[in-house]
């Protein structure tokens, strides 16, 4: 059985053995892994793929194997946001993206690790350590959906949940080489997620193509009324699998190839631009102002909304417990040992920006920014059809490298978390590479056009083949 | 006159009501009828705050709002939002609660209450809509206690928090407000004050008009009206003493009767408001229209309606619109066509006197029968029909029962919980009033039998002709009538 298949070739693998040939397959590709990618699997996949064999199963995805990030509850697996705090955690209910997947008949791996709480871009800050890139064990595979992307890349699963609160979903798939779709906000209910930042944060897909991706789309997408920010729009997504982008405006935003952006990311990516040229899309340069202010006024909203959402972890109803002599003092010990350093970092200057005497200095500012951002990029989709930029500033980094410095780590979603704020679509794919290593270009679409964003990803795709390369250390 | 509030005492209110007629819980599902439920039973992820979860707007809970906001006289915003105010307690499983901030679903509202000096306006800031947080259970007191249980039954209740101007000037007055707020909820059929923990009340008061202290988490009217008679006495003692009134947060010992600082301006604690990210500024303005087709007639209308249709005396009407549902049982006798001036008698002066003696407070009425449940618990105690009043209160006008029997008629129904009819006490009681020709039978034995008191009343002492009535009344066990006991007497004495 071949190690890396698309969803079409899993589901022509399974007419011609069995589900359950397929679910061992990957499991037994999890158990040799070398890159962590897994927090927990799941020790019922392989009951339900005989199930899904004895009884048959109709659903789109009948018997395809699926990673889901540990921050995406499944009812009977542990939640463990890669957090201590969460230990012994086990979700009662399932996320309503994950309701969707087992409709369609898709059988649950396992959960990949992550960023603690999803705060991070190298998946390092997990409690359960960190996962290695695929393309170099020694590097990062990007975070937060850091496990997500590497399984993916390393032929563990053939697609993966992800979510982008800032870049979790893109990030990695830049530096492990796949596709994240960042969908527009309000497009996937997170009913189930746990939430770090709810205003900015989706789920995405992840997968080794396109067709993938749309088809994933397809499944968990659509309205969700236990979730009040969830939007009512019916979208064929895999009708956007089509190779042409003849006439396309592209729009390319100068600041988001500012300082700190390493020479060959941007020579692949103008590369790439000049790719979509030839196919008959064109481009002209934008300015979008207000983008510089965008990273700060992402990390004061994210770490704010943090602070709250994080509160509800003191160890009283479930969850990791430190005694204390009385509740307070309980509570106090259980998050202090429970969260990890930078959960920490992320929640006290949340808490600091909602402070009285400081909340309109810098929380109200940061929203007034946002407002801002989302004017920029009103203003640059009016009159071109997407936007075209790195994903990330660099190629993966080496594990250790940067976790110490936690300003430089921020600085690395300064072309990602933008597109958080203004709630718009955007995916990365993978366009070249710099010494072994993935780089991705970030296609940004306007609100709720996902399917021009698609196409213009699929169109790359059957006119390149940096997709189809694969990460030889794990193969 | 005029009420000069000569120690210039201002006393505002922050009262939370549940909606606990809602049927579900503000944002999820769950049940709202977990009064006698076992702890724990009605919850769910959402209103476990399990990480994940998201809420979901009660649409009722909001009309509910507006309705209680209409009542009020208030201004209605067209779009409302929440906010998080964020703190750590064991009773508040997200560590915030969903709450409105600067948006709230209400703003100036009035109140007229029956104030030291006649109708007097009591000023409402706002009202807004919250969740309610589980609740603590203490093993033993709160200062012994061995443990802390948690009861997240209650958790993500609805309710709604009015905020009034510091306009009440006796403690009398605040509780007369929280009466009459009691009762408009009750009207709005928003409101069950009978459930445990449906009303809590936090009161703000000053004296001669200065700096406020506020009392927290007083849990019955009675207990305002108790915590701030000795707030006010406590304040006029520090002034008095030469001291300053500090700006602080108290408790009331409902034990001691006493209030006890819990903290002080400079330990206030800074909630950290956001908009709750999960929840969408809803659009009321559309609502407003349909939910005002829906308000009843209110107090103060039923009650001018009561006096000019019945023509009773504005103490009945008061005493009837003091409940809605004694109200509405007052309008169905009246309908079966009793006398509104004598149903109104039997109803507010002896049935809810009666009531009164017996804390029994009204639970339901279903248009037959009214059920009462006695004040300090749940448990159903006794019921009283429309039809008893109607069968009795004729039987009383016409002369067919002494008016002392009447009241042993209706005390005897609610001693049998309603199960037994007026005809039949009169039977087993033999309470029918007495043919003349027994009474004038009875009026000559008692004479015969009571000599002495004949001889001391002929002697002049006049008192003496009560004794013997007494003698009669007991002899028929209550059911000669009085007048014509005396007047058989008199003539009997004479000849």
């Amino acid at each position: 059985m071949a190690k890396w298949m698309s969803v079409a070739q899993v589901k022509e693998q399974i007419e011609e053995s069995s589900a359950e040939e397929v679910i061992s397959s990957y499991l037994e590709a999890i158990r040799k892994s070398k890159i962590n990618g897994y927090i927990t699997v799941s020790e019922k996949a392989i009951e339900q793929a005989k199930k899904i064999d004895n009884e048959g199963q109709d659903g789109l995805l009948a018997g395809v194997p699926i990673a889901i990030k540990d921050n995406i509850s499944v009812r009977g697996l542990p939640n463990s946001c890669g957090s201590r705090i969460l230990e012994g955690y086990i979700p009662p209910f399932n996320a309503h993206v994950v309701e969707k997947l087992l409709v369609a008949g898709a059988i649950i791996l396992g959960k990949t690790n992550m960023d603690e709480f999803a705060m991070g871009s190298s998946t390092e800050t997990s409690y359960f350590g960190p996962t290695a890139n695929p393309w170099d064990l020694e590097r990062v595979p990007g975070g937060s959906s850091g496990g997500s992307a590497a399984v993916v890349a390393a032929g563990e699963a053939p697609f993966a949940l992800g979510s982008d609160t800032g870049g979790s979903v893109r990030c990695p798939a830049a530096f492990c080489g796949v596709v994240g779709l960042k969908p527009t906000y309000g497009i996937v209910s997170r009913y189930g997620v746990v939430a770090y930042a709810n205003s900015l944060e989706q789920v995405g897909p992840l997968a080794n193509n396109v067709a993938d991706i749309a088809i994933l789309m397809d499944v968990i997408a659509g309205y969700d009324r236990r979730d009040s920010t969830s939007i009512d729009r019916k979208i064929a997504y895999q009708k956007a699998l089509v190779d042409d982008v003849k006439g396309l405006k592209i729009g390319i935003p100068k600041e988001f190839f500012g300082e700190g952006i390493h020479p060959d990311v941007e020579k692949v990516v103008w590369n790439s631009i000049h790719k979509y040229e030839s196919l008959g899309a064109t481009w002209e340069e934008v300015s979008m102002p207000n983008i510089k202010y965008a990273l700060a006024s992402y990390y004061i909203i994210a770490m704010s909304e943090a602070s709250s959402n994080l509160a509800r972890f003191d160890g009283t109803r479930y969850g990791f417990r430190k005694s204390g002599e009385n509740w307070n003092a309980m509570v106090s010990k259980t998050r202090y040992e429970g969260f990890g350093t930078e959960v920490k970092r992320r929640i006290l200057l949340g808490t600091y920006a909602l402070s009285a005497g400081y909340h309109d200095k810098y929380y109200l500012k940061a929203l007034k920014v946002r407002t801002l951002v989302k004017q920029d990029f009103d203003k640059a989709l009016a009159k071109i059809d997407l936007l075209m930029a790195p994903t990330m500033p660099n190629p993966a980094f080496k594990i250790g490298e940067k976790i110490e410095d936690p300003l430089t780590l921020y600085l690395s979603d300064v072309n990602t978390c933008p597109i958080n704020l203004a709630g718009v679509p955007s995916i990365s794919i993978s366009c070249g590479f710099t010494d072994g290593l993935p780089i991705g270009l970030q296609i940004i679409g306007k609100p709720f056009d996902e399917l021009t964003v698609l196409r213009a990803a699929y169109t790359f795709e059957q006119n390149t083949d940096y997709h189809t390369k694969r990460p030889l250390e794990v193969a | 006159m005029v009420y000069e509030n000569p120690e210039g005492i201002r006393i505002g209110l922050e009262i939370h009501a549940q909606l606990n007629k809602l049927k579900t819980k503000m944002f999820c599902g769950c049940s709202s009828d977990y009064h006698n439920a076992a702890p724990n039973t009605h919850t769910c992820p959402i209103c476990l705050g399990l990480p994940g979860t998201l809420p979901v707007l009660n649409k009722k809970a909001v009309e509910a709002a507006i309705k209680v906001g209409l009542a009020l006289e208030g201004e209605i915003a067209e779009e409302t939002q929440f906010h998080r105010k964020n703190y750590f307690y064991p009773d508040l499983p997200k560590g915030f609660q969903v709450t409105q901030y600067d948006f709230p679903i209400v703003s100036k509202g009035k109140v007229v209450i029956e104030g030291e000096d006649g109708e007097h306006l009591i000023g409402i800031t706002r009202a807004h809509m919250e969740e309610d947080p589980g609740k603590l259970v203490h093993l033993g007191s709160i200062e012994k206690s061995k443990g802390v249980l948690i009861n997240y039954n209650r958790s993500g209740m609805s309710l709604i928090e009015i905020v009034t101007e510091p306009d009440m000037r006796t403690p009398k007055e605040a509780r007369r407000f929280l009466d009459k707020f009691r009762n408009i909820l009750e009207y709005l059929d928003v409101f069950d004050g009978n459930l445990e923990g449906a009303m809590r009340v936090d009161a703000n008061v000053s004296v001669y008009w200065g700096t406020r202290v506020e009392i927290k988490n007083i849990s019955s009217h009675k207990g305002v009206e108790r915590a701030l008679l000795y707030e006010i006495m406590r304040q006029k003692n520090v002034i008095r003493h030469g001291g300053k009134i500090t700006q602080e947060t108290r408790h009331f010992d409902e034990g001691r009767g006493v209030t006890i600082s819990l903290r002080t301006k400079e330990e206030a604690e800074d909630y950290r408001y956001f908009r709750e990210p999960d929840l969408m500024p809803t659009r009321v303005a559309g609502w407003i229209p349909s939910v005002r087709e829906t308000l009843p007639e209110l107090p103060d209308a039923k009650r001018a309606r009561f006096i000019e249709e019945y023509c009773i005396t504005d103490m009945h009407a008061r005493a009837l619109t003091s409940k809605i549902m004694l109200a509405d049982f007052y309008e169905s006798i009246c309908a079966k066509g009793l006398d509104p001036k004598i149903a109104a008698t039997w109803t507010a002066d002896v049935l809810l006197g009666e009531l009164n003696y017996r804390d029994l407070a009204i639970s339901s009425y279903n248009g037959k029968k009214i059920v009462f449940i006695n004040t300090k618990g749940t448990e159903i105690e006794t019921s009283f029909k429309v039809s008893d009043m109607v069968e009795l209160v004729p039987l009383f006008a016409e002369g067919k029962i002494s008016d002392r029997s009447a009241v042993e008629v209706i005390r005897s129904i609610l001693d049998s919980k309603g199960a037994k009819s007026p005809s039949q006490i009169i039977e087993e009681k033999g309470l029918s009033k007495a043919e003349d020709d027994l009474v004038s039978k009875v009026v000559a034995e008692t004479i015969a039998e009571n000599m002495g008191a004949v001889q001391d009343y002929l002697g002049g002492a006049e008192k003496s002709l009560n004794f013997l009535v007494g003698q009669v009344m007991k002899k028929t066990k209550g059911t000669a009538d009085a007048k014509t006991a005396r007047e058989f007497l008199l003539k009997g004495l004479k000849g």
